[in-house]
């Protein structure tokens, strides 16, 4: 008796520190993140690391301003957002909605092949093929441009969009639909009409960890979207993001000095808009669920 | 650079089959900042170690030593369909900071120019613009566009240029492809336009060519010593050739 008393005990506790693991570890490596972000601030002001135009972290003195990289973040997000977030829900309504049974199981299953491609297999594809082709469809010098980018990840925001919304539309409880359809409304008249609605807290939610991924990504961002440091002023120019920024010169940067720390601060920005756009999400999908 | 380290490691390794030489690449200065933290042997690098890198080694008690082990010219590429097939340094230098923005300026078709450039890590990068848009002064405050497309490798220049009449890019001599047009370096307007040639790099003739090191903590002893030897023989010199830099030896 005592012994299973113990035994209780221990894998209470067990359960309890792998419960707590993962927040510890946010928590860590926030603090992490701003103990060697936060020093940046020491030689250059807030407003002048965000606002700043030009970005020269080597030279003497550094020029490090980063909101070529917020636009340049913006503009592939807004971009592959615009692409991914349509294409992703009428997906989702096709699959869950109209599709028959066989061809929707075929549809998942390849669908779930693209969330597992890596991200670097994309970007080495998108190199080859879309970048040619987006520089002589738009006549523009170079290919490498934030709307490359930007087609890139609305493929790789798919698969969340589309499984996250199909549950969203799935779970609009049955009766909905049914008295929809008694009421004389058309399959169509009821989709518009009634689903969406029942089930637009989860789409929103899909669409914006959509966002969060889009966001985050940095290989295939890296090798597509030119990496140029001005501030773009549209969708078809070289852009570099603020992901790609710290993979690309992280590995050179001298541990302690201003560029260092500059990268950190960096990832604290990242991490910040991150947390808001995974909060906003979890918002929607909270208030999904009580409906 | 990364593809002579590995050759020599390769070659290498058949001498001491049970010596494994691990090669990482990633720029000059991400290997300098790793011989500075002690997290290699041996660092190569395409410049010379700057007085911030070695008072950071200082602090660390890091004595570094320095090998010159290979010369490098820096070839300026474009599209094998772009007309233009010489320009001076000064020519250069303007087109890379930005100032000259269509190849029309430079007796080229009515195009705008895209600059390609190594990201700020490369030694590539940073020999190019002291040396083109610095004019050799390290302390000027010259900078590259910041339209300039920073590409994570040299092969992704040499891939990019292959692909657009609009680019021009710049790599090591190991890249030199057909798919890519040489352009001939004037240092000058009064001077004659040279190609970067093994003789032309190893005069000092072509006005864009830069040394090769090796660095190492303290004199190399031991197998560190043994490799460094290995670059410095015959067969190692050799190995420079094949993989289109020039030998010092």
């Amino acid at each position: 008796m005592k012994l299973r008393k113990a035994k209780e005990f221990v894998i209470e506790k067990l359960i309890f520190l792998s419960g707590i693991a993962s927040v510890v570890f946010v928590v860590l490596i926030f603090v992490f993140l701003l103990r060697e972000g936060v020093s940046v601030f020491k030689s250059i002001g807030v407003g002048e690391f965000l606002g700043g135009k030009h970005w020269y972290p080597v030279s003497t003195p550094p020029s490090l301003g980063i909101l070529p990289f917020i636009l340049g973040s913006l503009a592939v997000t807004i971009g592959a957002i615009v692409i991914a977030v349509p294409l992703g829900i009428a997906t989702a309504f096709y699959i869950a909605e109209i599709a028959p049974p066989r061809l929707r199981d075929v549809l998942k299953s390849l669908i779930e092949i693209l969330a597992a491609i890596p991200s670097v297999v994309l970007g080495f594809i998108g190199w080859m093929t879309l970048v040619p082709f987006v520089k002589s469809v738009f006549g523009i010098p170079t290919g490498l441009t934030a709307f490359s980018g930007s087609i890139m990840l609305a493929f790789m925001a798919l698969p969340t969009i589309i499984s996250i919304s199909e549950d969203a539309i799935k779970f609009v409880p049955r009766e909905y639909k049914e008295g929809a359809i008694a009421l004389g409304a058309t399959h169509w008249q009821t989709l518009h009409r009634v689903i969406i609605h029942g089930a637009l807290p989860g789409i929103i939610a899909a669409s914006m960890l959509g966002v969060g991924r889009v966001f985050g990504e940095t290989m295939a961002v890296m090798m597509i979207t030119g990496n140029a440091t001005a501030i773009p002023t549209g969708l078809l120019q070289p852009v570099r993001t603020l992901t790609a920024t710290i993979a690309a010169e992280m590995g050179e940067a001298v541990r302690g000095n201003s560029h260092y720390f500059a990268l950190f601060a960096i990832g604290i920005v990242l991490f910040v808009i991150s947390f808001f756009i995974n909060f906003t999400a979890d918002l929607f999908l909270a208030r999904g669920r009580r409906k | 650079m990364v593809n002579l380290m590995a050759a020599w490691a390769e070659n290498f390794n058949k001498h001491r089959r049970d010596v494994n030489v691990a090669v990482t690449g990633g720029g000059s200065g991400t290997g300098l900042t790793a011989l500075i933290s002690g997290a290699c042997d041996i660092a190569q690098s395409s410049r010379a170690m700057d007085e911030k890198e070695l008072k950071q080694a200082q602090a660390k008690g890091i004595k570094p030593n320095e090998e010159f082990v290979a010369m490098d010219g820096i070839v300026v590429v474009v599209h094998p369909k772009n007309p233009v097939k010489n320009l001076t340094m000064g020519q250069l230098r303007q087109i890379f900071m930005g100032n000259v923005r269509n190849w029309k300026a430079l007796g080229g078709k009515n195009k705008p120019i895209v600059i390609l450039s190594r990201e700020f890590n490369s030694g590539t990068h940073i020999f190019f613009k002291e040396h083109v848009l610095r004019r050799g002064n390290a302390k000027g405050r010259e900078e590259f566009s910041a339209r300039s497309l920073l590409m994570p490798s040299s092969q992704a220049i040499a891939y990019e240029v292959a692909h657009n009449e609009n680019a021009i890019g710049y790599y090591g001599m190991g890249y030199i492809s057909p798919r890519q047009k040489v352009i001939a370096v004037a240092k000058d307007s009064t001077s004659p336009h040279l190609e970067p040639t093994v003789e032309n790099v190893r005069s000092t003739a072509y006005p864009i060519s830069r040394p090769l090191y090796l660095y190492t903590n303290g004199e190399p002893q031991g197998i560190v010593k043994e490799f460094i030897d290995f670059v410095y023989s015959k067969e190692g010199q050799e190995i420079v050739k094949e993989t289109d830099f020039v030998p010092v030896k």
